[in-house]
């Protein structure tokens, strides 16, 4: 007997479009029950190493099956501390439900929807267990950056009995986690939650506090005593393209339109901060990413008429998450493919009026495999636009280099670490996430901080930990 | 949260802060500003440290009431808090011993520009300030400025303080009594740094303009604060604020800061009709 992958129950496309709740209703225990049943308990799970954490997924599946929700949830978080996140956020398809073993002959276990369901049914449940507690160690480490990397890192060395505060730049913590990714995809409530867990084992948090400006690691380090240093900073510099008429009013970075909406709160006439004006107006984002499908949603929610996506490759090349190409496309967001912006039109008063675009047709594979997109000669034409996104990525905040140059770093500017142990050129420092990695995912980035941490507690307690 | 420890008004709609920040305090350089959310619901509004005393944790800015947050902010006194101060952000302005120094302050601006006028002193320059103003009343920082110049002058439109006319037009003054000026600093509103620039251009006087770009985080991620000089694209909030004023793209600046004008003038509206509402509560409350 084949049984059909459950899909997650979501609210309808049309109603969507005018909120910002959440998308996705999440499984209810029976559906969770029988999804889990699919699961054939592989002798040699091959789920599990293409987990960048190795989340033990036959286990915490079987127990699910069972019914025993709290167990399963206890079971993941021996490997991943933000499951309520990854189950929303983590390209499954890319990772371990790319190798499951029953998506050969049908689709394969729906491991991201069992995890997130897991990690709500215990935060819903009030039983969070918070885990267990070593004994103070006497050491303080620093840890710069509150996304998911620095969130990983501080929960492991608080668990470890080191005394740990985390150093945010903007008022809020999270990074991309709560400026970034909306609100639609993942409910800020579950983010601020996993903080305060974090609070509760005695992290400490500091907002407001940009490092490389208001103090900098070498004075963390000799005057307040810090004996360890992370660096989770993430890749927050947005990169524009250098084209004519970017400038504009109406042309945002994805940075900033997502910040804007998400961390100002743009949507809610109760905040003050601005946005442009969506309703009724055209709007295009610029890119293929997770980035550009938040922000182009974003846009129809905030009551764009048209909505389109320019991409310079095809839908096959686009590195989003199938998830949000889809919720994208029922959403009414219309994917303009194989075109490249070369120019941002204007009107005399500095106002974008429209893109002017090339076509591009796909030639030979380049470097990382992908067909890469060719200009067809003299096909030009202007698409009317009133406000635009780019979203092509982003490069490493320069502040830290500039003010700790011991700090080896890449030409593209980002840290360079030991990759067994995140340790950079620098004594007692370590970095990861985004900022080693260049724009990456958020598992990737709790596996990073997971990596730092033990070898800081190593380096710190001079002791070798055996990885279980 | 931030503590105001003192308050007081300069001008007309120009109030001085003292707030409690002793890390932004020890650090903070001339040229540099923070970033202050007043309230839950605030926005994100960049504000320049007008001085700093590391003995009492405090940094000074001067606020002019622009719209909704500036006026909010000048509602507070001392005692008061205010949720998030983070600095100090962008670069310290760029401190030299030139030989003659100018530095112009028009309205706010002279909150600014005074900063960067002692730290031109420290360095062992000539300085002269020009302190421009709409009328009398509106001249902010006279006795500061006095203080750190070789010579001080005071510009009002109007004529009725001081020299009647424009900065621009003490400027040309200068220049035509000849005095040889090595720098020009100006700050104030775009159309004043920009005739500086073109006062100053035909000589060849090296003159910086502090930039007042929309600003969000401050910190170069959002790109926002983008501005143009010498046809590249900055972030005002990590390249500058302080820019080559013959190099800047004020047409762009300009138009770019009139991005939100129907929001604001929204939001404004709404404020003062809720000021006046309470100001009834209360006028009717103490009947
Ligand atoms: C819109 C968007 C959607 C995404 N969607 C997905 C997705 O669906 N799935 C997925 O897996 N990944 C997604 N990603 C990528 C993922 O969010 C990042 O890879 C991940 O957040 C990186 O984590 P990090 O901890 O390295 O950095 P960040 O999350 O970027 O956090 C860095 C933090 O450091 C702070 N900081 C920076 N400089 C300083 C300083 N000098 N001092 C103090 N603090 C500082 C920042 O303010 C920020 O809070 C998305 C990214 C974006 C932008
Ligand atoms: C580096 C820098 C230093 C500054 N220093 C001072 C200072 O010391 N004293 C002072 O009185 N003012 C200063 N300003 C200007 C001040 O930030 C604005 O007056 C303030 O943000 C206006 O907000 P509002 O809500 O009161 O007015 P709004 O009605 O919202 O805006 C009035 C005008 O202010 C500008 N503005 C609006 N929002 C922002 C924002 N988030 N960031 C920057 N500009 C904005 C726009 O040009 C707008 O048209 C500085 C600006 C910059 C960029
Ligand atoms: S953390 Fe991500 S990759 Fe790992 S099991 Fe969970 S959803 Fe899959
Ligand atoms: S590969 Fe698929 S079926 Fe096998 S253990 Fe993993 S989730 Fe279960
Ligand atoms: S204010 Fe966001 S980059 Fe300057």
């Amino acid at each position: 007997m084949k049984i059909h992958r459950h899909e997650m129950p979501e609210q309808e496309a049309k109603a969507r479009c005018g909120n910002f709740d959440e998308v996705n209703f999440g499984y209810t225990p029976e559906l969770a029950m029988e999804e889990a049943l699919r699961c054939i308990q592989c002798k040699d799970p091959v789920c599990i190493e293409a987990c960048p954490v190795n989340v033990k997924i036959d286990e915490f599946i079987g127990l699910v099956a069972e019914g025993k929700f709290l167990d399963a949830a206890q079971k993941i978080k021996e490997d991943n501390a933000l499951p309520a996140i990854c189950g929303r956020v983590c390209p499954q398809e890319d990772q371990c439900e790319q190798v499951c073993v029953i998506g050969k002959k049908s689709e394969p276990v729906a491991i991201g929807n069992l995890e997130r369901f897991v990690a709500d049914y215990e935060r819903n449940s009030g039983n969070m267990k918070l885990p267990e507690v070593k004994p103070a160690t006497g050491k303080k480490v620093a840890v710069v950056g509150s996304g998911p990397a620095g969130l990983t890192c501080a929960n492991d060395l608080a668990q470890w009995g080191h005394e740990v505060t985390v150093f945010e730049a903007l008022h809020e913590l999270g990074g991309v986690l709560m400026y970034g990714i909306p609100e639609f995809r993942l409910p800020k409530q579950i983010v601020r939650e996993e903080i305060d867990n974090l609070k509760k084992l005695g992290v400490k948090f500091q907002t407001n506090v940009v490092v490389g400006r208001s103090v900098t690691i070498d004075e963390l380090m000799e005057e307040d005593g810090f004996d360890a240093v992370f660096i989770g900073v993430g890749a927050g510099l947005p990169w524009f393209m250098g084209i004519p008429g970017e400038n504009l009013n109406g042309v945002y970075s994805a940075n900033e339109f997502l910040t804007r909406v998400n961390l100002m709160k743009a949507y809610d006439s109760n905040y003050d901060s601005p946005v442009f004006d969506c309703k009724g107006k055209n709007v295009a984002v610029i890119g293929g990413g997770n980035t550009a499908m938040d922000a182009v949603r974003t846009a129809r929610r905030l009551g764009a008429e048209k909505v389109y996506i320019i991409y310079r490759r095809s839908e096959k090349e686009m590195p989003a998450r199938i998830e949000e190409i889809k919720h994208a496309k029922e959403e009414g967001v219309e994917f303009i493919m194989l075109n490249s912006p070369v120019e941002f039109v204007g009107d005399e008063n500095g106002w974008l009026k429209g893109v002017k675009c090339l076509k591009m047709e796909l030639g030979e594979p380049d470097e990382s495999g992908r067909r890469r997109p060719v200009p067809v000669k003299d096909s030009e034409y202007v698409i009317d636009i009133d406000m635009v996104v780019i979203s092509i990525g982003n490069g490493s905040n320069p502040l830290i280099k500039q003010t700790t140059p011991e700090i080896g770093t890449s030409k593209k500017g980002t840290i360079v670490v030991n990759q067994e142990t995140m340790q950079t050129s620098k004594k007692g420092v370590y970095a990861g996430g985004d900022i080693v990695t260049g724009g990456a995912t958020v598992i990737l980035a709790m596996g990073a901080g997971r990596t730092a941490a033990k070898a800081i507690h190593e380096e710190l307690m001079n002791v070798t930990v055996n990885a279980e | 949260m931030y503590k105001i420890v003192s308050a007081r008004f300069l001008a007309e709609n120009i109030k001085m802060f003292e707030i409690e920040a002793p890390r932004i305090a020890k650090r903070r350089k001339a040229g540099q500003f923070v970033i202050v959310r007043l309230d839950e619901q605030g926005e994100r509004i960049p504000l320049t440290i007008a001085d700093s005393n590391v003995e009492t944790g405090t940094i000074t800015i001067i606020v002019q009431g622009a719209g909704k947050t500036t006026r909010k902010l000048n509602l507070k006194e001392a005692g008061d808090t205010i949720l998030d101060v983070a600095g100090p952000l962008g670069q310290p302005s760029h401190i030299e011993n030139f030989g003659t120094a100018v530095s112009i302050g028009g309205g706010v601006g002279a909150a600014i520009a005074y900063p960067t006028a002692v730290a031109l002193k420290e360095a062992g320059n000539k300085v002269i300030t020009i302190n421009g103003a709409r009328n009398k009343d509106m001249v902010i920082l006279e006795d500061e400025m006095k203080k750190v110049s070789d010579e001080a002058y005071v510009t009002t439109d109007d004529g009725s303080y001081g020299f009647h006319g424009f900065v621009t037009q003490k400027l040309q003054a200068l220049i035509d009594g000849g005095e040889k000026l090595d720098f020009v600093l100006a700050i104030g509103p775009i159309p004043m740094m920009r005739a500086v620039a073109e006062v100053t251009r035909p000589y060849g006087i090296k003159t910086v303009v502090s930039l007042n770009p929309v600003m969000v985080d401050g910190t170069g991620m959002c790109g926002g604060c983008r501005v143009v000089v010498g046809g590249e694209s900055k972030f005002a909030c990590v390249d500058g604020p302080e820019f080559d004023a013959h190099l800047v793209d004020f047409k762009n600046l300009a138009d770019r800061n009139r991005m939100y004008n129907v929001h604001e003038k929204a939001a404004l509206e709404h404020f003062e009709t809720d000021c006046k509402l309470e100001k009834q509560i209360q006028a009717q409350a103490s009947n």
